[in-house]
């Protein structure tokens, strides 16, 4: 049987990240935390949790490639159709009557999302007065996100989510499909900035009309959700919205008092005034 | 034996009459939860709660992040997410990779469960052409858990049940007609 990484042990070692690097992993969810250092230990081929212990607490080089294998990355472009043909029918229209639209994706991962937006605000002819924020945690996927370039094989699905969500274009012609690789317009990306941030302990650093964290909030305690909730409310203008994932909801927050949600899908829009 | 704290019915193709069958014969009064875990397709969602509803007084609920685990509820793992459970009988999700191909993956709710539950846990494999599930059983099996298979003679694709039974010494093969009458016996054992 593989050694496994006891959920005490995984607590000696989160402590361990927070003293030695800043990074606070203590109010994830924990079973899906040990899932994904149980993964990279057996991956890593540790043969105790001692000598795992000691390489993350001596090897910076190692502890990026525990914060890149152990936060979740996967995501894809236009998830849930209906999510965005909501943001096409319904918020777009609102963002367009202002001056300058700012929206920032909370824990954007490799960037779909993003580029999927841009997407969206180009057809809705808004991109040239829109500035976009990429962030997450992890600095390997940002590099990626600002490449914007994305595995072909992908590409049907994708197309297929276009148009589900209301899209009536040719999907490819907003990349350039080179072998295995396809890579999105210039002029997307144009209008984005990607930057690491730390949910956990970084602050607000603008105010957005929009605000999309998807499937992010999932991995978080409630404890720790309740504390970015507050971060995304500070970061929201009146009337600005928040957009969440599939299975995740204000409903419990704090924050909830101040929102209201628009139709069945998980977009509320904050209809109080920053205190 | 005695009650255990979770019963998860993890199934593929060909499990969903097991799994009509076994929740028919719950009633309101379930001394504990139950957790079915079942590969779908995401584009029908909505139905497959609607339909399990129409079969039992129990109360069927889709899997939320975070809520409690309550007894008297048949839980339902929602497409395209991991179902894992945290030390303090909660659900999380997890939209991870997929494992065996499969989102939610029965291998990593079994697994997740084991290390809440040890030996106070029940698994049982239903008909499936997946592999996944068997390395999670094998998990609860060294934890002291229960593991249960249909017997694959009776199961539409026996694929996923033969392999459980090749992998390791099963406790339990049900045959598909007996599964409701055996699950509720288990559901119904005295208190632990």
């Amino acid at each position: 049987m593989i050694t496994a990484i006891r959920y005490e042990e995984m607590q000696i070692l989160l402590n361990d990240l927070f003293t030695r690097y800043g990074y606070d992993f203590t109010e994830y969810s924990k079973a899906s935390l040990q899932r994904r250092i149980q993964r990279l230990f057996a991956l890593d081929k540790f043969p105790s949790f001692a000598e795992f212990r000691h390489r993350l607490q001596h090897d910076p080089q190692y502890f990026r490639r525990f914060v890149e294998e152990v936060t979740v990355n996967v995501t894809e472009m236009l998830r849930d159709p209906s999510f965005y043909r909501t943001l096409r029918t319904t918020i777009l229209p609102v963002l367009a009557t202002y001056p300058f639209i700012r929206i920032w994706h909370a824990g954007c991962s490799t960037g779909e999302e993003v580029y999927s937006m841009a997407i969206l605000l180009k057809e809705a002819g808004l991109l040239h007065k829109s500035l976009l924020y990429g962030t997450d945690i992890n600095p390997l996927v940002i590099e990626k996100a600002r490449k914007g370039i994305f595995p072909v094989s992908q590409m049907q699905k994708y197309s297929e989510n276009y148009i589900q969500s209301g899209g009536i274009k040719d999907f490819s012609s907003y990349y350039t499909a080179n072998y295995h690789l396809a890579k999105f317009d210039s002029s997307l990306a144009g209008k984005m900035i990607f930057s690491t941030h730390n949910l956990v302990s970084d602050f607000s650093f603008n105010e957005f009309q929009l605000i999309l964290c998807r499937n992010v909030l999932i991995y978080f305690e409630r404890g720790l959700q309740a504390k970015v909730f507050k971060i995304f409310d500070y970061s929201l203008e009146n009337f600005g919205y928040l957009a969440l994932g599939a299975k995740e909801s204000l409903r419990f927050s704090p924050i909830a008092d101040g929102y209201k949600q628009i139709g069945k899908e998980k977009i509320w829009r904050k209809v109080h005034e920053t205190g | 034996m005695r009650r255990a704290k979770l019963i998860i019915l993890g199934g593929s193709a060909g499990s969903l009459q097991v799994i009509l069958g076994i929740i028919s014969a719950i009633g309101r009064d379930l001394p504990l939860p139950v957790l079915i875990v079942i590969h779908r397709n995401v584009d029908f969602e909505s139905s497959l709660e609607d339909l399990l509803s129409s079969r039992t007084r129990a109360t069927i609920k889709e899997v939320e992040e975070k809520e409690p685990i309550l007894p008297g509820t048949v839980y339902l793992a929602p497409a395209d997410y991991h179902v894992l459970i945290e030390k303090d009988q909660t659900f999380s999700l997890d939209y991870s990779e997929k494992v065996h191909f499969s989102r939610p993956s029965i291998d990593v709710t079994f697994r997740s469960a084991a290390d809440v539950y040890d030996k106070k846990l029940v698994c049982v494999l239903l008909s499936g052409g997946n592999a996944d599930g068997v390395d999670g059983m094998l998990y609860v099996k060294e934890r002291g858990g229960v593991v249960v298979a249909q017997d694959p003679d009776t199961a539409d694709v026996p694929y996923m049940p033969q392999h459980a039974i090749a992998r390791m010494a099963v406790d339990f093969v049900v045959p598909a007609e007996e599964m409701p009458a055996f699950i509720k016996g288990l559901a119904y054992l005295p208190p632990a």
